[in-house]
């Protein structure tokens, strides 16, 4: 089937041009720095005390939110730049020209695209996330309460990102597809923000702002999902007895999405990667 | 009576208020090398790139070994025998030349079984032999072409469209792809050549469209399109004014007698009339124009404006 042709196609052009081995070399490198970092949790002390295992696992916690938002990061902007040059840079080079000859439908094209560049999001994403809480699990035996559901809210991220940037690829070049994703990526989490702190003061308005850009670009909405299943329940307990007030944090969430917003989150990518099909299909080569 | 290899009928493509292709009707015989000639911006890649559904016509159909433009999932399964060399020919760099024609095996879904045969036989008749496992990225333009060649010969396709095949080849190359082209006439596939090279088309091609500002101009076998519309006969022994019914003027020149005015099929019986007057006949000329002069004159570029 064509589709799975140009899947294989996007991973073995990924490999070949060592892009892979790039990011394996570079989350090596995070990951032992971190890792380095980590290790230096438990010789901290107050007032020349030696914190205890229970401050050393809370600041742990709290760290690791961080280090997961670099790497969230990472996953993310990785994800719109090899989806935002995916058809228009194959179109704009020529390169899809004899392709798109050969027997197959462009929403075969775009599906393999799309087949293959969620591969490739999923199994970094995967491995990266897993090698570096096993290398904090070794270095202050600290493991977040649930990572396999954290790994899976980041991936969704990636996933929503990568089906974005591949619709605006359909249309615009690489660099104005992938400048256009960054920004609303970076306007999405902002808003978050700014619902969060509607919240925070009860101002129904502003929580909407929110809201609507959780649903129109849902990358906000899953990382606040991420971070929910990073936090111990002793941090849960203590910013749910502060009320709404943490609501604004971008580093924090008081509870898990709904389950309707993940079958949002599925149908958005759904709708988008038709979209992008649908695009595609009347795109001159 | 077997359907055409290319039909196309008031095919017609507009970019805003620009129209590439004004119209085109075609009809490209099976077994025809069937050269698309024009000038630069004369539609000629527009109209490869709407037969193949690379781009989408305004009005208008087509129909590829049969298969119309409007229904889809049968112009996709006639793809399967069309090999196509595109204008902008640019194949992945980062691949083996032996890895992209696998690849296009692959795309036209050719049975596993058939591939290193295909690839083999491909890569010999482009002349890439020996460098099939370097990259694509380290080819000159020329090699490329040659690759796209190739691809476009793979799995013995019924009909091969080739965009300026030429562009990037020197003249070895050239008169290889010639040969390739001769070669594919022999064993009875269509080829289809865009090209604004006129001895290229003069020398593979046995049939001509001339295409201009997105409408064909002129089409036909060369003879037909090429014909002049006077004869110089060489003969003894004729009478004055004998053959003046024959043609709008008769000249003398030393031996022969020009006549003037003459369509192609009256020339039997101009000679017939010659022979019953009890003349004899050594030498029939008749005129043509050169390729150029008539691609010239047609576009109106003759006279030097």
């Amino acid at each position: 089937m064509a589709t799975f042709t140009i899947a294989k196609l996007v991973i073995r052009e990924v490999v070949r041009r060592k892009l892979i081995l790039a990011l394996l070399a570079l989350t090596v490198l995070a990951v032992a720095l971190t890792g380095w970092g980590f290790s230096r949790i438990p010789t901290l002390t107050q007032r020349g005390v030696p914190i205890g295992e229970d401050q050393v696992k809370l600041i742990a916690s709290q760290l690791l939110i961080l280090v997961m938002f670099m790497f969230g990061n990472i996953i993310a902007l990785s994800s719109v730049f090899i989806a935002s040059p995916a058809l228009s840079g194959d179109l704009e080079s020529g390169v899809a020209l004899s392709m798109l000859a050969r027997p197959i439908a462009r929403r075969e094209y775009v599906l393999g695209k799309w087949l293959g560049l969620a591969g490739l999001v999923i199994a970094y994403a995967i491995a990266s996330i897993a090698v570096e809480l096993v290398a904090i699990q070794i270095a202050v035996g600290y493991l977040p309460p649930r990572p396999v559901e954290f790994a899976l809210f980041l991936v969704g991220r990636g996933i929503v990102l990568l089906t974005f940037a591949l619709l605006l690829s359909t249309r615009l070049s690489g660099m104005v597809g992938g400048v256009i994703a960054l920004v609303l990526y970076g306007m999405a989490w902002l808003l978050g923000v700014v619902g969060g702190l509607g919240a925070t003061f009860g101002n129904e308005t502003i929580e909407r702002v929110g809201t609507v850009s959780k649903l129109i670009l849902p990358t906000d909405g899953l990382w606040r999902g991420a971070v929910y299943h990073l936090e111990p329940a002793i941090v849960l307990a203590g910013a749910n007895a502060a009320g709404p007030a943490a609501a604004a944090n971008p580093f924090y969430s008081p509870a898990p999405p709904p389950l309707a917003y993940l079958v949002w989150c599925v149908f958005w990518i759904l709708g988008v990667l038709a979209l992008a099909m649908l695009s595609f299909r009347r795109r001159e080569a | 009576m077997t359907e055409a290899a290319l039909r196309t009928a008031d095919l017609t493509k507009r970019y805003g208020k620009i129209g590439a292709l004004k119209g085109l009707t075609l009809d490209v015989p099976r077994g025809a090398v069937f050269g698309f000639l024009g000038p630069n911006g004369a539609g000629k890649t527009t109209a490869v790139k709407l037969l193949l559904g690379l781009s989408r016509a305004t009005s208008g159909e087509a129909w590829v070994l049969g298969a119309p433009l409007s229904d889809a999932r049968r112009h996709r399964e006639a793809r399967r025998r069309v090999g196509y060399l595109p204008e902008l020919f640019r194949y992945q760099g980062w691949l083996t030349s032996r890895e992209v024609l696998a690849l296009h095996c692959e795309l036209m879904r050719l049975e596993r079984p058939r591939w290193a045969a295909e690839i083999d036989r491909a890569l010999a008749v482009v002349g890439l032999a020996g460098r099939e496992r370097d990259r694509v990225s380290t080819y000159s333009k020329g090699m490329q072409q040659r690759l796209g060649l190739g691809c476009a010969l793979l799995g013995h396709p019924d009909l091969v469209l080739l965009d300026e095949p030429t562009s990037a080849l020197d003249p070895v190359g050239r008169h290889d792809v010639r040969e390739i082209i001769r070669e594919l006439k022999g064993d009875g596939v269509t080829v289809f050549l865009n090209s604004h090279l006129l001895s290229e088309v003069e020398q593979v091609c046995d049939r001509v469209a001339i295409v201009d500002e997105g409408r064909v101009i002129a089409s036909g076998t060369f003879d037909e399109l090429l014909a002049g519309d006077s004869v110089r006969v060489r003969v003894t022994g004729l009478p004055d004014g004998a053959l003046a019914s024959f043609g709008a003027q008769v000249d003398r020149d030393g031996d022969w007698t020009v006549i003037r005015g003459i369509r192609g099929d009256r020339i039997p019986d101009l000679i017939a009339e010659v022979v019953r007057l009890g003349a004899r006949v050594y030498a029939v000329e008749p005129a043509h124009e050169s390729l150029e002069d008539r691609f010239l004159s047609l576009l109106g570029k003759d006279q030097g404006h």
